[in-house]
């Protein structure tokens, strides 16, 4: 009996045909702990962004998406637990918004062959697709954000800033000392004295920090911060009436969750983004109708519209969109991990494109090669309006500073490769 | 006076206003040891959950509400009114009297006469539950904390030692107020334990369950009551930390800046949590102020445990902790 029912399933699934099987898309989130409310945001865009294109468009290429969540409460071991349990499933790839994670990843993936994005955060040298193969961090990183926040700074001041005084507010972490490098390249070449003021985990006691910048003036503070880090600092900012609009963030410091714990203190606060905030894109007319309406939307649906859901979303399209392009590339819908890297590597995101999918301008223009897995690197000023309750673009997108950043990219990686063993490639 | 000296007594004031924070988030700790020696690993959690509850309560937020909808359906999340802060206090002390409650009634009592480290492991237990329930209830966003304290500079102290000394000095107007609570706070758990019925009896309980039992004192009632209070105090520390950093999961790692106060202080003495938290804030701030710059800066965490450890090295109970002697 038990041979008659084996050989009936097994004829059934051969006169079935070819399965496409699904494209699997983990996402390594965290929905609880201490940053849950950075991770859920995030998490939620992350996932709202193919339950559109697999309720719109029926998939990639015709082949549905599957989502693959794991929960690592951005904890590092939990991170790589998760990645082991989920790289047999036909993961295409991996975007851990850690840079701890994405850091015991790097090895451990380029081993297996699955491509890691690690969009404005991780290893900032992974830019260097020669080097890091399986490995990009596109549209921007750590560096490049460094000296987009001083262009910023010697635009406000008429292109000189010799003699002033920058502090660097930083979580006393990996993540956190990233930009100290670049920072002290650029105060070589402009003349700006750089304070460095650490802040160690999770942020909730800063008063030493705020005590010596109250002290020590300087003309502007920059920060590395995340969780309630961000919070405590722009609050201690308020309390010592530091002047907020020279008072910078970078991208993972610069979110509504940041700002609205302090009210009307937070006024004029400004911080980074790689793309813009808001929810006026046509994009969320579809999101909308074949997601939200349907009772679709990950998560308790309420964070539509907020800088991380957006950067989820954002993360999602550019990850859709290399899948798009590996598909086209080897002629096939049912891509495996190393046909998204390639797909990956040819990227290529123009205004046009953007537009065609609801997001006009959301992101800069940049494509991808062999040798750059950066991208363009740029970035905007984001102010916070507190009366409004919203986040304005007040500046275009800014380039880093090539010159400085790509130097040290090719001597980080150079180290890199030779501590790893790993022969250059796109020669 | 030279400009170093009124930077260092700046300092020193602010690590005496950050040590009485620490301090309120000891005392928690000191209650509950004190009346059942355990050491209540879920007390940074009950600070989250009061907090949580209170802005819940002030905001009017329909608790459980993303599980009502995602089964029923709905979509409530406010019942569209404000709860005044003062009554939001009461209600949320009404809950973290439930929960003193529950905990005794479900856990506790099962456990008497068990070691130490198995209520120790139950308590961890508790502090998973605790915040998992508290993610499902109000939700893991941040909100903002806003029962009407003052935060921000003080002007009249910045003014006063400007005319003074030529520098003014910067005193949070939220640690004025922590400070004041903190002593009212200490006053009433001395005289609470000193001269009521009741704190005798958690006296009695502190010093010998059984023995406590044969004289009629009823355990059950103790334990409630002392994880009433407790929670009481949870709430004060939740709103002082809350107000700071707003409302969030990070609240329960607050508990971490609470360990080395304890170890200092000794882990029975009321009066001990409050020494104890002053010469933490003000040994990690001065440390900070006058070595940080040599060795990297970010000192504060792990010269609060370095100081400790050297308390513990020559007085292992802490300045104000019984000595404890076990015959074996």
């Amino acid at each position: 009996m038990k041979l008659k029912l084996a050989a009936c399933v097994l004829a059934g699934a051969m006169a079935a045909g070819p399965v496409m099987a699904d494209l699997v898309f983990p996402s390594l989130s965290y929905r609880t702990g201490p940053y849950a409310a950075n991770g859920i945001p995030f998490a939620d865009g992350y996932a709202d962004y193919f339950s559109l294109l697999n309720e719109r468009d029926g998939g990639i290429g015709g082949v549905a998406t599957r989502l693959l969540e794991c929960e690592t409460g951005y904890n590092t071991e939990k991170g790589v637990e998760c990645y082991e349990s989920t790289k047999g499933e036909g993961s295409l790839i991996y975007q851990p918004l850690s840079t701890g994670i994405t850091y015991q990843l790097i090895p451990k993936a380029s081993a297996d062959g699955i491509p890691v994005h690690s969009m404005g955060y991780g290893r900032t040298s992974a830019a260097n697709g020669k080097v890091f193969e399986w490995i990009f961090n596109y549209p921007t990183n750590y560096w490049n954000g460094a000296s987009i926040a001083v262009k910023h700074i010697l635009d406000v001041n008429g292109g000189d800033i010799s003699g002033k005084k920058i502090a660097l507010v930083y979580h006393n972490s990996a993540y956190g000392k990233e930009p100290i490098r670049t920072l002290e390249e650029l105060s070589a070449k402009h003349g700006f004295e750089l304070l460095l003021l650490p802040v160690d985990h999770p942020g909730q006691e800063q008063k030493s920090q705020w005590l010596q910048i109250r002290r020590e003036r300087p003309d502007n503070v920059l920060m590395w911060g995340w969780g309630v880090m961000n919070q405590v600092a722009i609050q201690e900012a308020a309390n010592i009436r530091y002047p907020m609009e020279n008072f910078i963030g970078i991208w993972w410091s610069g979110s509504e969750n940041d700002v609205l714990p302090v009210g009307e203190g937070a006024n004029g606060y400004k911080a980074l983004n790689m793309h813009l905030p808001g929810s006026d894109f046509p994009i969320y007319e579809d999101l909308k109708t074949h997601v939200y309406d349907k009772g679709m939307a990950a998560g308790a649906g309420d964070n539509a519209g907020t800088v991380l859901y957006n950067r989820g979303l954002y993360a999602a399209m550019l990850a859709a969109e290399a899948a798009k392009k590996a598909q086209e590339i080897h002629g096939v819908a049912d891509i495996t991990p190393a046909m998204m890297r390639d797909g990956m590597e040819a990227l290529e995101i123009t205004e046009d494109g953007m537009a065609a999918l609801g997001l006009p301008n959301f992101g800069p223009a940049f494509s991808v090669s062999c040798e750059n897995h950066g991208g363009s690197g740029l970035g905007i000023v984001q102010q916070w309006d507190a009366a409004a309750g919203n986040w304005v673009q007040i500046t275009d997108y800014i380039a880093p500073d090539a010159e400085v950043i790509n130097a040290l990219i090719m001597e980080d990686s150079a180290a890199y490769a030779a501590e790893n063993n790993i022969q250059e490639r796109c020669n | 006076m030279p400009e170093q000296l009124l930077f260092a007594a700046e300092v020193t004031l602010n690590g005496l206003m950050a040590g009485v924070l620490y301090a309120l988030v000891a005392l928690g700790f000191v209650l509950i040891f004190k009346a059942s020696g355990i050491f209540n690993y879920a007390q940074g959690v009950m600070a989250l959950f009061a907090a949580l509850t209170l802005v819940g309560i002030m905001d009017g937020q329909v608790p459980f509400a993303h599980l009502i909808n995602a089964i029923f359906g709905t979509e409530v999340h406010h019942f569209g009114w404000h709860v005044p802060a003062l009554l939001a206090i009461l209600f949320t002390m009404v809950l973290m009297v439930a929960f003193a409650w529950v905990v005794n009634h479900f856990v506790l009592r099962h456990l008497v006469n068990q070691e130490p480290i198995i209520l120790f492991m139950a308590t961890i237990g508790l502090a998973y539950f605790l915040e998992g329930f508290g993610d499902i209830m109000w939700g893991s966003d941040i909100k903002k904390l806003d029962v009407g304290l003052p935060q921000g500079l003080n002007g009249w102290i910045d003014e006063t030692t400007f005319n003074a000394f030529g520098y003014g000095f910067f005193i949070d107007n939220l640690d004025i107020v922590a400070t004041v609570i903190a002593a009212l706070l200490v006053t009433a758990l001395v005289v609470f334990s000193q001269y009521t019925k009741q704190g005798r009896a958690l006296r009695a309980v502190a010093d010998d369950h059984q023995a406590a039992l044969s004289v009629g004192i009823s355990l059950n009632f103790i334990w409630v009551l002392v994880w009433s209070v407790a929670g009481f105090v949870a709430l004060v520390a939740g709103i002082m930390w809350g107000a700071k950093s707003g409302v969030q999961f990070s609240l329960s790692l607050i508990a971490l800046k609470a360990l080395p106060v304890l170890m200092l202080g000794g882990f029975t003495s009321i009066p001990g949590a409050i020494v104890g938290g002053l010469i933490i804030g003000v040994g990690e701030k001065l440390f900070e102020f006058l070595l940080g710059p040599a060795l990297g800066g970010a000192t504060e965490n792990w010269f609060a445990y370095v100081l400790a450890l050297l308390f513990l090295v020559f007085r292992p109970q802490g300045l104000f902790g019984e000595k404890i002697i076990e015959r074996v």
